[in-house]
């Protein structure tokens, strides 16, 4: 009894220290202009610019990958698969993908995305990698969220002459889509964390310039050259700083580790709560 | 079509039908008719496969792996086995619907309930849906008690209502067979009552096949009673020759009590 | 099914499949099964692609060396390819990590699952999914500069890298992930199981030790298992805390690097593509995927177990 909340404060108090000595070290560095700098050989004007642009367009492509092709093979997984040999080699396998360290999808993306597609190190290689990597929580929750539908409710669909589709578009997604969308956004939390695919892909360290922008002002308004423009990421650019000798870059590596939490433990946060709501609203 | 003028009499007709789940023998050589616009009622002890049987009638089996169906289940006047494998369950469902044992909206507006049977069937005019709802809930005697919050969530209704609810959903594509399994077990006395009451004024409209385990409702509603027993079809006759004076003794130890 | 022709021996009419219906659904469920076909596919990619530079690799080095030799200089002019010191380092970062994350993580599982009351349970289980959603390379820093510089005040002789730091904060890492399969582990242990312990006139903490976690073995094993196979995949904490030269050694006061941080340290430099180099960090890969691989497997049987059992 009194061991377990021994144990609970050890846990506790390391966040605590973690948090705190980021803190200590971070706020003074969290400016304005922090997140408006490039990264710098001097350490006080260097900032976040590149990397949290980065994150983001990364994170966009790994959503518009990961989301169809989990959400789609959750359902089919779930509501279409017929119970044979095939069926179970797949939901082995998503296990078994959960579990395969996150540097194995950077060689991965290296050799296949990088080298045989051509995609080079660019943000598009980066956020097929990380697609890949959440890929099997996305099935997962989406598997979940849609089990914990009752049969009457698919009954009363199909009674009423909805085809397979119709049951599931109509039906299951929408009143799963609560319990899909907590997988999601626990899935990007961990894939804007994630640093050792990033570093495999061999995605440069020291960017002082932006992505070219999707939105242009000549026609057709929309571009894709951001796909394959090199970039850098939060973590990597926290990554790069902590491994510099110079103290004052680690002041960097605090501050960008601050952003990088408060973004991380908000999205987990966002998901927790939603979670805590669909339990109280359930309705079946 | 000159058959079906014929045998008129019958929506449907039940031919030598058995049903498998995987290697269970559910039910057994079972012949039966539906007559047109009336009541039948199947009763039988639990596990005698009486919902199995109404559960025949939309192709609900053909959900789940491994079960099967032989022999015939005719629908008049298309003079239609609808267990062919070439027959569409989809289409058979979209004109013999179904209210299931607990009350089953969806988590939707009363509207989008009611309208979901059309809006399958592809019909999206504002016009046409509204006044087919007012209809299926009208005939479900729910309109009044709705009319004014049929954007309010389906959840919101009560036990009774929900399940009047499911009444108009199915009513609301003008389904030619109307399937009940036991529609009353999960709701209190004064909404059976007029859950029941309801059932007996729909018959001028579609021919009904009720599952009850409740032989008083059985006696109270229908006008044809079936009695099963461990897949067998033991009995069928008119409801009062039924309990009255049934013609097996099987039949008269259930009805009267002594055995069930 | 085609649309059917009116000659056909019984004609169903109206009743009969819609063509077009048909091929729509068949259509959206090919894509269906495509989308969760890709997990296979991605799977033997990655077999694929680290099976084939690792070939390369083999034709180079022979298997035998890669497994006895004592160095591993790949990127010196003289090359050694031994895989031993990185396992070595893999297998002592791992040690200390499950060292701490193992005891830790079991004793929040039976607090939570049999002591807590309902309040805590409901603090304590999301704080600890928080504490598992910090970024991997949050946690090097903190070990490189919070954790190191704390030991060095114990151990003053403790160099500035070391696998005892970086194991150290990978256990903590790891124990939320350990403590929430255990405690699912003794949830899924019926509650009759517990009042037969408590009407023989049992504790609390005697049915705890004696009676639950006994019934929940198998889970509880299938946690320590994934916890080990996350200790050996890990890479940021011990590429950041433990530094990145291979070094055989089993002394957790000492820096090395892991199977991990050493693909990262190849990573970071400029290897060209198809050299012998950038090959071992294939072969490294592939030796850590078997690795992870076989603890994947018999963990997952063992939870597939427990669920059958209950």
């Amino acid at each position: 009894m009194i061991t377990g909340i021994i144990a609970l404060m050890i846990a506790i108090l390391t966040f605590i220290a973690l948090f705190a000595q980021m803190l200590i070290d971070g706020m003074p560095r969290l400016s304005w202009d922090f997140f408006t700098s490039f990264p710098s050989r001097r350490p006080e004007s260097a900032g976040i610019l590149s990397a949290w642009v980065g994150t983001t367009l990364v994170m966009l492509v790994t959503a518009v990958s990961a989301v169809p092709l989990g959400v789609g093979a959750g359902v089919y997984l779930e509501e279409y698969a017929p119970k044979n040999l095939f069926t179970e080699i797949i939901e082995i396998n998503v296990t078994n993908l959960a579990g395969v360290p996150s540097i194995i999808y950077g060689l991965l993306a290296l050799g296949l995305f990088v080298y045989q597609l051509g995609f080079g190190q660019s943000i598009l290689a980066a956020g097929l990698a990380l697609a890949l990597l959440i890929l099997p929580v996305v099935i997962v929750a989406t598997r979940e969220a849609i089990r914990s539908i009752p049969i009457a409710i698919r009954e009363g669909a199909y009674a009423l002459g909805a085809t397979k589709w119709q049951t599931v578009s109509d039906h299951l997604l929408p009143y799963s889509s609560a319990g899909i969308l907590t997988g999601i956004i626990i899935g990007l939390a961990r894939a804007i964390g994630e640093t050792a695919p990033i570093i495999t892909i061999g995605a440069l360290t020291f960017i002082a310039f932006l992505p070219p922008s999707p939105i242009t002002d000549e026609f057709p308004y929309i571009s894709f050259e951001w796909l394959t423009a090199p970039f850098t990421v939060m973590p990597i650019q926290m990554f790069n700083w902590v491994s510099r000798p110079e103290e004052a870059f680690q002041l960097n590596a605090a501050a960008a580790g601050l952003v990088l939490v408060v973004m991380t433990l908000t999205m987990n946060g966002l998901a927790i709560y939603l979670r805590y709501r669909m339990r109280k609203n359930i309705k079946w | 079509m000159q058959k079906s003028t014929e045998i008129n009499q019958y929506k449907s007709e039940v031919k030598n039908l058995s049903f498998y789940y995987g290697t269970f023998n559910a039910l057994k050589n079972i012949d039966m008719v539906l007559h047109d616009k009336k009541i039948t009622a199947l009763i039988g002890p639990s596990g005698c496969g009486k919902s199995t049987f109404l559960r025949c009638f939309n192709r609900m089996h053909d959900l789940y792996p491994g079960n099967r169906y032989e022999g015939d289940i005719m629908l008049y006047p298309d003079n239609v086995n609808i267990l062919l494998p070439r027959v569409d369950p989809i289409e058979v469902r979209m004109r013999i619907s179904m209210v299931f044992q607990k009350p089953n909206p969806f988590p939707k507006s009363i509207y989008e309930n009611v309208a979901y049977g059309l809006r399958v069937r592809g019909i999206k005019q504002r016009a046409i849906l509204d006044e087919k709802i007012e209809d299926a809930l009208r005939n479900a005697a729910l309109w009044d008690e709705v009319k004014d919050r049929l954007n309010d969530l389906a959840f919101n209704l009560s036990g009774g209502q929900q399940q009047r609810l499911c009444i108009a959903r199915a009513l609301a594509t003008d389904p030619e067979i109307l399937l009940f399994d036991e529609p009353t077990s999960a709701l209190d006395p004064i909404a059976t009552a007029s859950i029941e009451e309801l059932i007996a004024d729909l018959k001028d409209k579609v021919t009904i096949l009720i599952v009850t385990h409740n032989m008083q409702q059985a006696a109270r509603v229908s006008d044809y009673t079936a009695y099963m027993y461990l897949g067998e079809l033991i009995e069928f006759d008119e409801t009062d020759t039924i309990f009255i004076k049934p013609k097996n003794k099987q039949t008269e130890d259930y009805i009267t009590g002594r055995f069930g | 099914m085609p649309k059917e022709l009116p000659s056909k021996k019984t004609h169903v009419g109206r009743l009969g499949y819609s063509y077009r219906r048909n091929l729509h659904e068949r259509f959206i469920e090919s894509i269906l099964f495509l989308s969760a076909l890709l997990s296979v596919v991605i799977m033997l990619a990655i077999v694929v692609m680290l099976v084939k530079e690792s070939v390369v690799f083999f034709q180079h080095v022979s298997i035998w060396e890669f497994l006895t030799d004592t160095q591993w200089t790949p990127l010196f002019d003289d090359a050694h390819y031994g895989i031993l010191p990185l396992v070595a380092g893999t297998v002592v970062s791992s040690v200390v990590a499950l060292l701490v994350a193992l005891p830790l993580g079991t004793i929040i599982a039976i607090y939570l699952s049999e002591f807590a009351p309902f309040a805590v349970r409901e603090v304590a289980k999301p704080f600890l999914e928080l504490l598992g959603g910090i970024p991997t390379v949050v946690y090097g820093y903190f070990a490189l500069l919070f954790v190191t510089p704390l030991l060095q005040i114990i151990f003053p002789e403790l160099p500035g890298f070391s696998l005892l730091s970086a194991g150290l904060v990978m256990g903590i890492m790891i124990i939320p992930y350990v403590s929430s399969m255990t405690e699912d582990a003794m949830r899924a242990v019926p509650m009759q199981l517990r009042e037969g312990s408590y009407a023989m006139g049992a504790t609390r903490f005697q049915t705890a030790i004696r009676v639950v976690t006994p019934a929940a073995f198998s889970g509880i094993a299938a946690a320590y298992i994934l916890g080990i196979s996350r200790a050996v995949g890990e890479t940021m904490v011990v590429a950041i805390a433990a530094g990145m030269q291979p070094n055989l050694t089993w002394n957790p006061m000492e820096p090395a690097a892991t199977i991990t941080a050493y693909i990262v340290q190849v990573s970071l430099g400029d290897l060209p593509h198809g050299s012998v180099g950038y090959q071992t960090i294939f072969a490294a890969g592939l030796t850590l995927l078997l690795i992870t691989l076989v603890f994947n497997i018999i963990g997952h049987l063992l939870r597939k177990r427990y669920r059958e059992i209950y």
